[in-house]
């Protein structure tokens, strides 16, 4: 095991390196999971010609409505292309900053079922080129491309899905990179971890000395991950908020401009 | 404005939920569909099962209750039932893939009669949103729909052809809107049952396809 510490004091100093033009996953799904800590430092940081592989542009309704996501990097104009299972806004209310960039052409998109996204990335963390799927069979998106008949049924060709980045959030992370998640924070997460070359991860309570965690109780090995970032507490740190709690922070915000 | 005659939001859901054999691993759409969780489902055991790899979870989170780490598939915060388990995206999804679930129940933009439906994308728009629509649909042992009878504008979501971009071709079952339950059968669209206070000339107005009407169209069956 090498002797190099995974754990990074700062966000910024965890992306520092990251250089344009390359694949990043960004794990989480409806805020749980999400990693908002990372995504801001990006923005920060401003590495461009992204291309963003995520389940949607924004999350859900539990990050208040100027935490980092996806729409920040777009605005940034750091993204080159999105792989989605969401590109259009995923309530009737919500208005993506992301539509304009990609109506107009500024932006590429590859919408893709949410379940065949989560395998092509499993397939990519475990060594399997490509995959078939009865998912999509039949609609637009199999247009113009492979599909193959088992035992009668009709299935499309899909290509695992690499990442040179994953951004994930995780509950419990050992000196070496064990995870644990929390509840619907699994998702996406380990699966980025495992498409990526470079897994960084922003974990909420202190990082444990190695071993603190029981090998039986480990949801995603450290051999997946290679930096560890805590999330330091609120406001410095972003966390998912209560609805009442984010409405009393617009609020406030309101009154404040 | 829709047309809100007929049968409320709940109810289409409650209809549907009687269709459900003890013992059914269910997944909810957003939208509509997500009524379904709160429909009283007498002694049979229902489990819910979620794309973000929640099995099992129960009634929603109370305000001030939530836990920030769990949600259902349409961001709601809900709370789990005695037995449910946690998987990662891709174990939630080999679950679909593989038949483990026994209905979907999904909103939709149009169902045709030949069990086409489309509700990834509206006419004209770049992108959409797909979600798991396209899995469940594809691989669910039975697909239900709950949509409005017509669309803001009035025109029919019951139609011919779809005329949008399908999200699954001949797979839906069941259509319940607030004018009526339909079945799609070999034969084509047919209205089971009909909503309290609407007339059989009222659905086939609404109704953009050919309607197999019995001669006596029993009322929506509704609990209490």
């Amino acid at each position: 095991m090498s002797t190099k510490s995974k754990i990074f004091d700062t966000f910024a100093a965890a992306v520092a390196d990251i250089p344009d033009n390359v694949t990043i996953g960004f794990g989480g799904f409806a805020v749980v999971g999400q990693p908002a800590n990372l995504t801001g430092a990006l923005a920060a940081q401003g590495a461009k010609g992204l291309t963003c592989v995520s389940n949607g542009l924004r999350g859900g309704a539990t990050l208040p409505e100027d935490a980092p996501t996806l729409e920040w990097l777009v605005r940034n104009e750091q993204v080159k292309k999105v792989i989605c299972a969401f590109t259009a806004p995923t309530r009737a209310s919500q208005r993506l900053v992301f539509t304009e960039y990609y109506e107009s052409g500024r932006i590429d998109a590859e919408l893709v079922p949410q379940g065949t996204l989560a395998e092509r990335m499993r397939a990519a963390g475990a060594g399997i080129p490509a995959f078939y799927t009865p998912a999509a069979v039949g609609t637009e998106l199999a247009e113009g491309r492979e599909t193959r008949v088992f035992n009668g049924r009709e299935y499309l060709l899909e290509e695992a899905l690499p990442l040179d980045y994953a951004f994930i959030r995780a509950y419990q992370a050992d000196a070496f990179g064990n995870l644990r998640f929390r509840r619907a924070q699994r998702n996406f997460n380990p699966l980025m971890a495992m498409a990526a070359r470079v897994t960084i991860v922003e974990v909420e309570e202190d990082i444990l000395p190695m071993g603190a965690i029981d090998p039986d109780d480990v949801h995603l090995s450290g051999i997946f991950v290679h930096r560890l970032v805590k999330v330091p507490p609120a406001p410095e740190g972003w966390w998912p908020m209560r609805p009442a709690e984010i409405a009393a922070r617009a609020a406030q915000q309101g009154a404040a401009r | 404005m829709s047309d809100t005659k007929g049968l409320t939001r709940q109810q289409m859901c409650d209809r549907l939920a009687m269709e459900f054999e003890d013992g059914w691993v269910v997944n909810l759409g957003i939208g509509i569909p997500t009524l379904t969780s709160n429909c009283d489902f007498g002694d049979k055991a229902i489990i819910f099962h979620s794309e973000n790899g929640v099995v099992g979870y129960g009634a929603l989170a109370a305000p001030g209750k939530e836990d920030m780490h769990l949600v259902n598939a349409g961001g709601q915060h809900v709370t789990l039932n005695p037995g449910a388990a946690i998987v990662h995206h891709a174990d939630a999804f080999g679950m679909i893939r593989s038949g483990r679930i026994d209905v979907t129940v999904l909103g939709a933009y149009e169902v045709a009669e030949n069990g086409d439906f489309a509700n990834w994308k509206m006419a004209g728009q770049k992108g959409g949103g797909i979600g798991g629509a396209m899995d469940l649909a594809a691989c669910a042992k039975h697909v239900f729909v709950a949509m409005e009878q017509v669309t803001r504008s009035g025109r029919p979501r019951l139609v011919e052809r779809c005329a949008i971009p399908v999200t699954a071709k001949g797979v839906v079952d069941l259509v319940i809107t607030n004018y009526g339950l339909f079945e799609i059968t070999p034969k084509g669209m047919a209205l089971k049952e009909i909503a309290p206070g609407i007339s059989v000339d009222e659905v086939k107005a609404t109704t953009g396809c050919n309607l197999i009407v019995p001669r006596e169209v029993p009322p929506v069956r509704l609990r209490g």
